[in-house]
């Protein structure tokens, strides 16, 4: 299993990124200034701690010294380290002399060879910290030289004291640092917000922006404040909006004028179509008293006429359609009779067989549409289909259900190529053939027909040859108005 | 022989269905405006108007109220194909039927004659029958009201025998329009309710609760029950 990577785990939004990098940088001055600044004290108060303790001892020891004989006696060293213990500074004082050593007070560190050696061999003040049960001590020693000649005496003096106060007061600093360093940060807050809200308010605009835009409103243009890059980035938006509207609206407005052409060209048309139709019948009549070529050119012009007529009829309907000019009246109509109307009114009844549900099965369509999409499935399977064509209806029960109805020929089926454009204006699928019967908009006002009902149209291959169009409607249609 | 005034703007098209409608059989009076027509009706006697609704001088809906205003005369609207609008606007206008451009003559004709046509007499065995004030005697083809005779167009009679032929039983509408009207599925049903309000005017004492035609809604209507 992948584990989420951890910058994945630890994103927030801009303002929880903005914020919280704020605070960083707030935390990491507050951490620096309060470290170097404890650093500083520390350093400051050690070496003033110790050397004020140093040059007490030297000060007590030279002031001592003087008093005390040479060579002296256990007791006179006893006296001498006391008094260096009162006057020092130092809380142990131990004097060496030889073999001889005496200690003013019990306890402390030892003190450490080392200093020792140091002291022995340079013959100055030296000193050492060591550390005792977690506790830092200063060890210090000195010889003691003859005023004269600056000879070293034998004796030696070591100090050890607790450097407890200075840790004290190390800490002091340490507390002061961090009681400052947390009203920084939360001081830190407001200006931080602040400054979230003035990034994010234009990137918030930009967001609404591009969601209007996304929704199709291309008029939508944003308020560009300022000269950062933000205000850069919005009137970037802008501009490619503002593109964007010019183009789609030239598209628009070429696509608007097609079709407007389309339509008025068979509006046009449609009155001499009208008068060519109405005196067919005069022209059909006679043809049979007429010269055999006159009487065939009658019956060219005529049958031409109907199909021009069709044409002319379907060109509006597709235009009305892409004009959405089309409504329904839906109604409860019962839709195996309204199969067995549109075949009666066809003359279709002996050459399609059907097979429909019992008891009837009602649904709310609008029984002109649904003819039209019945007669047109029907009209293609014979046409370009096998026999036997069959019309299936099938229900499903319920407010969601939805009627379905199958034509169902047996002829050589569809191609891929063609099932993918079936439902295309003028699509042909034997190209060999340049005119069909039909307008070639049949099966697209069918598609048009069973949409605008919420429905839908869709051709396949059945399981033994042969195309099935499957037309399904919902019971109760999303849009129309009922009787 | 029937005499059918015609009125259509456009002169081709008046021409190719004055001939037509001769052809089949009629005698034409052909008018090319709303106005003529109008004039056409005071003059000559019509028994059918062919009107074509996009009319230059007058509006074709204007006309159409205008002659159901003064003359029992049918009228047959000529629509183009989809104007659905066009059709509800005619049909409350007081037009009898309508025929979707472009028409074959014969089809013209045959929507005409179904217009026209009365109902054939039931054999004489049929007794009158009585709906309370209303009276309808099938071999004599007449609706009496209170003792009055009801003034039918020969659709609306047509209409009323078949709906009280089953008192109580609802017929649909599709069906209505396939049986009384003679159209195809293809029809638009709105006929049937226009024809049902012409008739409700005609025998209701008040049309707006009708008694004798009422409406299953949503499935079609029927005769009573009273």
């Amino acid at each position: 299993m992948k584990r989420p990577s951890l910058v994945k785990r630890l994103s927030f939004g801009l303002r929880g990124r903005l914020i919280a990098g704020y605070l960083l940088v707030a935390a990491i001055s507050v951490v620096a200034t309060a470290g170097f600044t404890y650093y500083q004290a520390h350093i400051s108060i050690l070496r003033t701690g110790q050397d004020t303790l140093l040059n007490s001892l030297r000060d007590a020891t030279t002031t001592f010294a003087g008093d005390l004989p040479y060579p002296p006696t256990r007791a006179q060293l006893t006296s001498f380290a006391g008094k260096l213990a009162s006057g020092s500074g130092f809380r142990i004082i131990t004097v060496s002399y030889g073999a001889q050593s005496v200690t003013s007070a019990q306890g402390g560190p030892a003190i450490p060879e080392p200093l020792r050696r140091d002291v022995t061999a340079n013959r100055e003040l030296t000193f050492q910290r060591v550390t005792q049960d977690g506790t830092p001590w200063l060890t210090a020693g000195t010889p003691i030289t003859f005023a004269d000649s600056r000879q070293p005496s034998g004796i030696e003096v070591y100090g050890a004291t607790p450097l407890r106060s200075l840790s004290d007061a190390k800490a002091a600093v340490w507390v002061a640092s961090q009681y400052g360093a947390i009203p920084a940060l939360v001081l830190a807050v407001p200006p931080a917000l602040l400054a979230a809200r003035g990034v994010l308010r234009p990137v918030r605009r930009l967001q609404h922006g591009a969601r209007r835009m996304a929704d199709g409103d291309l008029t939508s243009r944003i308020k560009a404040t300022g000269n950062d890059e933000l205000a850069d980035l919005t009137k970037a938006f802008n501009e490619s909006t503002a593109a964007l509207e010019t183009t789609v609206g030239e598209l628009r407005r070429m696509e608007a004028s097609a079709r407007r052409f389309a339509a008025d060209v068979s509006h046009e048309l449609r009155t001499p179509v009208a008068t060519m139709v109405a005196v067919s019948d005069v022209l059909d009549d006679s043809a049979d008293t007429l010269q055999p070529d006159i009487s065939r050119a009658a019956r060219l012009v005529t049958t031409e006429a109907d199909r021009l007529a069709r044409l002319v009829d379907d060109l509006m309907e597709i235009s009305r359609f892409d004009a959405g000019a089309n409504t329904l009246i839906a109604y409860d109509i019962d839709v195996a009779e309204a199969v067995r109307a549109c075949l009666r009114a066809r003359g279709w009844q002996d050459k399609v067989s059907t097979d429909l549900p019992e008891p009837p099965v009602t649904a709310r369509l609008d029984p002109r549409r649904l003819d039209v999409v019945i007669a047109n499935l029907v009209g293609n399977a014979l046409r370009h289909g096998a026999p036997p064509v069959t019309v299936r209806v099938t229900a499903s029960e319920g407010d969601e259900g939805c009627v379905r109805i199958n034509v169902t020929d047996h002829g050589g089926g569809l191609s891929p190529e063609t099932a993918a454009h079936l439902f295309d204006r003028f699509y042909k699928a034997d190209q060999a053939r340049s005119r069909s019967e039909g307008s070639g908009l049949g099966l697209a006002i069918a598609w048009e027909n069973t949409r605008l009902h919420g429905g839908t149209l869709t051709a396949a291959n059945g399981p033994h040859g042969g195309a099935v169009f499957t037309a399904e409607f919902p019971r109760t249609p999303t849009a129309g108005d009922g009787t | 022989m029937p005499q059918i005034l015609l009125i259509e703007d456009d002169q081709s098209l008046r021409d190719g269905l004055q001939l037509a409608l001769e052809h089949q059989g009629h005698r034409v009076h052909a008018a090319e405006s709303g106005h003529a027509g109008l004039t056409a009706l005071r003059t000559t006697r019509t028994d059918l108007v062919v009107l074509d609704l996009m009319l230059p001088d007058t509006d074709g809906f204007e006309v159409c109220r205008r002659i159901r205003a003064s003359w029992p005369v049918p009228v047959i609207m000529l629509t183009a194909r989809g104007d659905d609008s066009d059709i509800v606007r005619g049909l409350d206008a007081g037009a009898d039927d309508y025929v979707v451009k472009p028409v074959r003559g014969r089809v013209l004709d045959a929507r005409i004659r179904a217009v026209l046509r009365g109902q054939d007499p039931s054999p004489a065995t049929t007794a009158t029958e009585i709906y309370e004030e209303l009276t309808v005697d099938r071999s004599g083809l007449s609706i009496t009201k209170n003792g009055r005779r009801v003034a039918l167009t020969p659709l609306e009679l047509r209409l009323l025998l078949h709906l009280s032929a089953d008192p109580g039983h609802v017929f649909a509408r599709q069906e209505l329009l396939e049986t009384v009207w003679g159209h195809d599925p293809s029809a638009d049903v709105r006929l049937v309710d226009s024809g049902i309000a012409r008739l409700r005017t005609k025998i209701e004492d008040d049309p707006a609760s009708a008694r004798y035609i009422q409406t299953a809604r949503g499935f079609g209507y029927r005769f009573g029950p009273l």
